[in-house]
């Protein structure tokens, strides 16, 4: 069954602007197929009666009240930035979208 | 990427062989204290990158915790809206690469959004009336600022390099998308910009939103297509994004119709794409096909458990909802008794507040609108302001008006007084007395003026007594030039007539 075809993948990582060399791309597609069609093994036991669930734990309305808390420094916030000018992050420019 | 000319058909060409189809997606910053999931500031305009929060910037392993007050604020839009309210929903990720999200994903809502179904009438200048439905109203957040440098002058297309600044990233969003409005023929230009006033006011109104347009507080992308006269069918659409004034939804709108229409004319298909507005040539240009942007793989935000509306919480927040400004104006309007005509005005020269608090403070309707609409506009608009920001308190229009009826100055007098009261000399009676403006209310020093005008002017003083009464107006001038204008012209006519023994 092939789920996750190769095809697939290098659309994925297009979409994640990841580069992938085609040996990569071939191994992926043949795991992300056996990772798919192991999930795949729930729908046989859930039938069309379970609601698909994504929060397992029956938890609601988790809030925080609208008070200003601590922030970072821009010091702080820059730290990590492989890049940064005039206290903001330096990235390459992406082009064709806006 | 070369810039391509579009051709455009003449909008009223365009007109009679198709009907436009819109669609809005508005996109209202709200103006809660922190951001929508961290304690981070929502604050515009502070130095880059210090409203924020490991939350904001994406670090791993951290939490989002949705703020109450915008899921409150997101329900009063909804309801304001006269949309449902969904007893639960849940937030999705939007996953698309653009540095703009340091996440790689927007927190946003998909199948389930906070409210949905709910309709507005939109009034144009003129009156007419159009119901917009509104599919629906969804949370979400905002993303950072981009600045692109290098390259041609900062735009994007051959920029070198981007700076980030994250304050913005976060920041609580609420997404209003109409459905398809239909019907709207010629008048779909102005009933883009009315929608988006509409929505702009109500947020306003709300006070969940600053809705100043100009900081992308409240922000409009607009859906255009259009179906030959006769066809049910939509035709293929274009998503201009960020029109992001008044005047320009409403001309980017206007172009995009007359642009597909010369696409449609020539034979071609219109291309499913998004289109960027440029207010300087008033056109548009292709951005990215929607395709390829439509592939944002939303799923569950695992982050973030559901929110759950019970119907004691929707009662508490509808409770608090202010009158909708739409009945404002028509409570206003029967009060004042103003006709269609005047009320309009009254709305459109944007001094409808000014007059409620003017008439609040004692004046009547017909003297709170001579003022607001008469000497308060020529001064605004000479000044190059709204009337309502001149500085014109309603305690001023009262005190002038109180002063003209008790005699003490005219009309004329009033309009010199307002001046110097703008110039900060004080209340109107201050400046009255500082400035000896008062009226000559005494008939001795008129009757005395009104002598001297009779003998410069012997001719026309045989003409009254020979009942030619009109000819009074020279000489009720030529007193008025003595006394500096600070005569009352209607008791130097009574007093002209006395004199001369005639009937007035």
């Amino acid at each position: 069954m092939s789920e996750i075809n190769r095809e697939a993948v290098a659309h994925l990582a297009q979409l994640a602007r990841i580069e992938m060399t085609a040996e990569e791309l071939d191994k992926m597609a043949g795991e992300l197929d056996v990772i798919v069609d192991s999930i795949k093994t729930v729908s046989e036991v859930a039938g069309d009666d379970v609601p698909a669930t994504s929060h397992p734990i029956p938890l609601t309305n988790v809030f925080r009240e609208d008070v200003p808390g601590q922030t970072l420094t821009n010091e702080q916030a820059l730290s990590g930035a492989p890049d940064a000018e005039d206290g903001r992050f330096k990235v390459p420019a992406i082009l064709d979208e806006e | 990427m070369t810039a391509v000319t579009d051709e455009i058909l003449s909008f009223e060409e365009a007109m009679e062989k198709y009907d436009p189809v819109l669609g809005f997606e508005v996109h209202v910053e709200l103006n809660t204290r922190t951001k929508m999931f961290s304690a981070a500031p929502n604050v515009f305009g502070d130095e880059p990158n210090t409203n924020v929060t490991p939350v904001c910037l994406g670090l791993p392993g951290v939490l989002p915790v949705v703020n109450k007050a915008a899921v409150e604020y997101s329900i009063k839009i909804g309801l304001a809206l006269g949309c449902r309210i969904a007893p639960s929903c849940t937030f999705a990720r939007k996953q698309y690469f653009y540095p703009d999200t340091p996440k790689n994903f927007q927190t946003s809502q998909y199948e389930d959004p906070i409210a949905f179904d709910g309709s507005i009438d939109i009034e144009l200048e003129d009156g007419t009336v159009f119901t917009v439905e509104i599919e629906r109203a969804h949370m979400e957040e905002d993303a950072g600022k981009l600045t692109h440098l290098g390259g041609a002058t900062g735009r994007i297309q051959g920029a070198d390099f981007s700076l980030v600044d994250y304050n913005r990233a976060g920041v609580p969003l609420v997404e209003i998308v109409t459905k398809p409005i239909v019907g709207a023929g010629s008048r779909a230009p102005e009933l883009a910009k009315a929608y988006v006033a509409a929505i702009r006011e109500i947020v306003k109104n709300l006070g969940v939103s600053d809705a100043r347009m100009e900081r992308g507080n409240v922000r409009c992308d607009a859906n255009v297509s259009l179906m030959p006269k006769g066809s049910t069918t939509f035709g293929t659409r274009s998503e201009t994004k960020n029109v992001n004034s008044l005047r320009s939804v409403e001309r980017a709108v206007r172009f995009e119709i007359q642009r597909h229409a010369a696409v449609l004319e020539s034979g071609a298909a219109v291309t499913q794409e998004t289109r960027h507005w440029h207010e300087d040539t008033r056109t548009t240009t292709a951005g990215r096909p929607k395709s390829d942007a439509d592939d944002y793989r939303y799923f569950p935000e695992p982050d973030l458990v559901p929110v759950v509306t019970s119907e004691e919480w929707i009662e508490e927040l509808r409770a608090q909802l202010p009158e909708p400004p739409a009945e404002r104006r028509k409570r206003l309007k029967d009060a004042w008794g103003y006709s269609d005509a005047e009320f309009r005005d009254v709305v459109n020269a944007g001094v409808m507040d000014s007059i409620e608090e003017t008439i609040a403070a004692g004046a009547t309707p017909a003297v709170a609108r001579k003022w607001w609409m008469g000497e308060v506009s020529r001064r605004a608009k000479e000044a190059e302001v709204d009337p309502a920001e001149l500085g014109v308190t309603p305690e001023t229009i009262v005190e002038l008006d109180s002063l003209i009826s008790a005699g003490k100055i005219n009309d004329k007098l009033a309009r010199k007084v307002l001046e110097y009261v703008l110039a900060g000399e004080g209340t109107p009676s201050e400046v009255v007395d500082k400035h000896g403006m008062a009226v000559v209310s005494d008939d001795g020093a008129l009757l005395e003026a009104i002598d001297a005008a009779l003998a410069a002017q012997p001719e026309v003083a045989e003409k009254i007594r020979g009942g030619k009464l009109q000819a009074a107006g020279a000489i009720v001038g030529g007193v008025m030039k003595a006394t500096r204008g600070q005569a009352d012209a209607g008791r130097v006519r009574e007093l002209i007539f006395e004199r001369l023994g005639v009937q007035g």
